[in-house]
């Protein structure tokens, strides 16, 4: 594989931040609303799951108009974001917001998965054992979920690195500030002559990929592992 | 060996009832020393009571007192956590922690027992188990017999007021049968924790218990 020019380097280097900032920020929220799914009892529990995975149905263009009208210089959100000096519009930030909203749902369905695996019976005998709700939580529930946990946030990662329609529609395709991998591809598609730097690009996007599957399957064997009695 | 924390005060006492689908489950009797044994066919909602002891399931009306201290009374509104009852509960099916060895899952309760609550020590239970050279193993990697063994350490480490268990030689084959057998019968003469044992074997419990409980 012939090398990669210093730009190429820096779209990488721009993507990974991008997904690495937009899967560290939504992961809590994800396995908050992973755990309400799984164990939570409530009256709008189906209303949640719904909107949860509206990301994974919705056309991505639509999600990214929405965050546009919410977060854009207009938008209610946008406007408390303003006040605080924030911009997410044409920003690597809003880049990173678009990711973390079209990979959510892929995180919550593998962390409720892993949570809803394990097994009540260990939490019952921790509980005979003198632990409390929260310690059991940190030593049983958390620990016995981890590998599902881990593989939803690397499932989310890979999603991220990908995510082109709700990018392109909220914050546009700027060079160096909001120009993933996948952006920069289309982009060098476009221009007659370019097809060789968007060959480059496509193999990294599929190593990056086959990676993040493998490290995902590799945690989901772990999991069915930790599971049995 | 003396367990001095335990004499004059050990026991249980337990009266209540709870709906199960269509059925009833009702229980009254008091359990001083040694073995009781709750003993009937399956489906009689043996577990139900250990589980109600130990505070895994809420009865619909009564009392449940452990060495002294009233742990459920419906009609005072007491309902103490499954933390806070002191019942070394041994599983059916062991529930040792599949992410833990041996010593973590061993030493779990006796972390979290206040220091004045634990009567026996690490080294005791495994030279008592003989259990002293499984501390470093996974527990997927051990026998049934070996198993039950942790299981029962484990719940006695916690610093165990009564020890509930539920059906403890079933899932082994007859030799380890004999053996743990043997354990709990040393446990029996030897400590001074009353055990509530769960059957529906008629041989184990004339051979364990003075006190039957018949369910029905």
């Amino acid at each position: 594989m012939t090398a990669l020019s210093p730009e190429d380097w820096g779209i990488v280097a721009l993507s990974l931040r991008i997904s690495a900032v937009a899967i560290g920020g939504a992961a809590p929220f994800a396995f908050g609303c992973a755990w309400l799914l799984a164990r939570g009892r409530f009256a709008g529990r189906v209303v949640l799951d719904a909107l949860v995975h509206l990301p994974l149905v919705l056309p991505p263009v639509v999600t990214g108009w929405l965050l546009l009208v919410a977060f854009g210089a207009q938008g209610w959100a946008g406007r408390l974001l303003a006040d605080v000096g924030v911009t997410l519009m044409f920003r690597w930030t809003g880049a990173a917001l678009a990711s973390a909203v079209m990979a959510f749902p892929l995180m919550v369905r593998s962390m409720r998965l892993s949570l809803e695996a394990v097994d009540v019976r260990y939490e019952q005998a921790a509980r005979t054992l003198g632990a409390g709700p929260a310690r059991v939580f940190a030593t049983i529930t958390l620990p016995l979920a981890m590998p599902g946990v881990m593989a939803g946030l690397v499932l989310g990662f890979a999603r991220s690195l990908g995510e082109f329609g709700a990018t392109v529609t909220f914050v546009s395709n700027i060079p160096g500030e909001t120009a993933t991998l996948p952006l920069a591809i289309y982009s060098a598609l476009q221009v007659p002559g370019q097809e060789g730097a968007a060959m480059h690009l496509a193999l990294v996007s599929v190593a990056l990929s086959v990676a993040a599957l493998l490290a995902s399957e590799w945690l989901t064997r772990r999991m069915g592992g930790n599971r049995g009695l | 060996m003396g367990f001095d924390a335990l004499a004059g005060q050990a026991g249980l006492s337990v009266d209540v009832e709870v709906m199960r689908g269509a059925t009833r489950i009702g229980v009254c009797f008091e359990a001083r020393g040694g073995v009781t044994a709750l003993f009937g066919r399956s489906g009689a909602g043996k577990t139900s009571v250990l589980d109600m002891v130990a505070g895994l399931l809420r009865p619909d009306r009564g009392q449940i007192v452990i060495a002294g201290q009233v742990v459920f009374d419906s009609a005072a509104g007491i309902n103490l956590p499954a933390q806070a009852r002191g019942c070394g509960y041994v599983f059916q099916d062991h529930r040792l922690f599949p992410h833990m060895n041996v010593r973590d899952n061993l030493l779990y309760g006796w972390r979290l027992a206040a220091p004045d609550k634990r009567w026996i020590g690490v080294e005791q239970v495994c030279d008592f188990l003989g259990i002293g050279g499984l501390l470093d193993r996974r527990v997927r990697g051990l026998s049934g017999g070996e198993g039950q063994r942790v299981a029962i350490g484990r719940a006695l480490l916690a610093g165990a007021r009564v020890l509930l268990m539920d059906e403890p030689l079933s899932s082994l084959d007859a030799p380890r049968r004999g053996e743990i057998m043997a354990l709990i019968e040393r446990i029996r003469d030897e400590l001074a924790v009353p055990i509530l044992y769960v059957s529906h074997d008629a041989g184990e419990v004339s051979r364990l218990a003075a006190q039957v409980v018949e369910m029905d």
